[in-house]
């Protein structure tokens, strides 16, 4: 079975799917992505699918999962990518990549994460009652 | 409704495991790139293909696919069949509902097949076994 490559780059995981994946790598990649988000504490992980020419319900499905583990595990998913003709047929598919951010490309994704990441931190501090300023 | 004359002879494909799903995908994009459907109705014969020949594959225990080219004197198309002789679909409008399965999918797969198509077709018995075919006619 052929595995999808997780590259490293900073922060972020980004991983970009080169071939037409069978269901068993699409799991694999799953699994794959959750021990190397535990493993190097990355906080974001970005999925290209510049290159599928098609999304059906088994890899929408597993994007999904991805997103949420991510989550569990503190990182944050952007799909990028996404090409026209298969954003129309998962429309038309019926299927809602449920909690899954997308972003044009690269680039806006890595943007899209930092951003998340800072308003999670924001979020942390104003929780915190110690860290509360009074506004003048 | 199925006019059309075939065209060649079709393409046939085992569906017994999950790289033949892969395989069907890639014979139906030939064929749909073949008759010149646009790249979206290409993207979307692909994944109702995607999609139904999973089913033969998971619900099925496995069957066969045959694709050919169409034409019905206006327009020429793709057309595919996905045959199994597993258990049947006992009760077609609940399976065709959006969000049932019986085997932990999102419930898509043939309500999404059925409306990224032109023409669908289904036959389905515990002595038969299911037989699905669809068209993608090119506009
Ligand atoms: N070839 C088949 N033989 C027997 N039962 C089938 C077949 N195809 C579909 N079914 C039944 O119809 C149900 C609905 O199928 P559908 O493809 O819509 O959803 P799914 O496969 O369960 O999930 P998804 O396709 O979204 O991952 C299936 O759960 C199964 O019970
Ligand atoms: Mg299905």
């Amino acid at each position: 079975m052929e595995r999808v490559p997780i590259l490293k780059i900073g922060d972020i995981l980004l991983v970009s799917i080169q071939l037409d994946m069978s269901d068993q790598t699409a799991v694999a990649l799953q699994e794959d992505l959750a021990e190397r988000i535990v493993a190097t504490g990355c906080h974001g992980v970005i999925i290209d699918i510049t290159a599928l020419d098609i999304v059906d319900s088994f890899v929408g499905r597993m994007l999904s999962t991805i997103a949420s583990i991510s989550k569990v595990l503190d990182a944050e998913t952007v799909v990028v990518g996404m090409r026209p003709a298969v954003a129309i047929t998962l429309v038309e598919l019926g299927l809602s990549l449920n909690g899954i951010r997308t972003a044009l490309n690269v680039e806006r994704g890595m943007e899209l994460i930092a951003a998340a990441r800072a308003d999670e931190l924001d979020y942390q501090l104003d929780d915190d009652p110690d860290a509360e300023t009074a506004t003048p | 409704m199925t006019a059309g004359i075939d065209l060649g002879h079709p393409q046939a494909q085992a569906i017994r495991s999950d790289e033949d799903v892969v395989r069907v995908r890639q014979l139906v994009r030939g064929v749909a790139v073949a008759v010149k459907l646009s790249l979206v109705d290409q993207t979307k014969v692909v994944t109702a293909a995607s999609e139904l020949a999973r089913n033969t594959l998971v619900y099925g225990g496995g069957g066969t696919v045959e694709v050919a080219t169409v034409d019905n004197g206006r327009r020429r198309g793709v057309r595919i069949v996905f045959a199994d002789s597993g258990p049947g679909i006992p009760d077609l409008d609940l399976a065709f509902t959006d969000g049932y399965t019986t085997g932990g999918g999102l419930g898509l797969g043939l309500s999404g097949a059925r409306r990224l198509v032109d023409e669908f077709e289904i036959e389905t018995s515990p002595e038969t076994g299911t037989r699905i075919t669809v068209t993608k006619w090119s506009r």
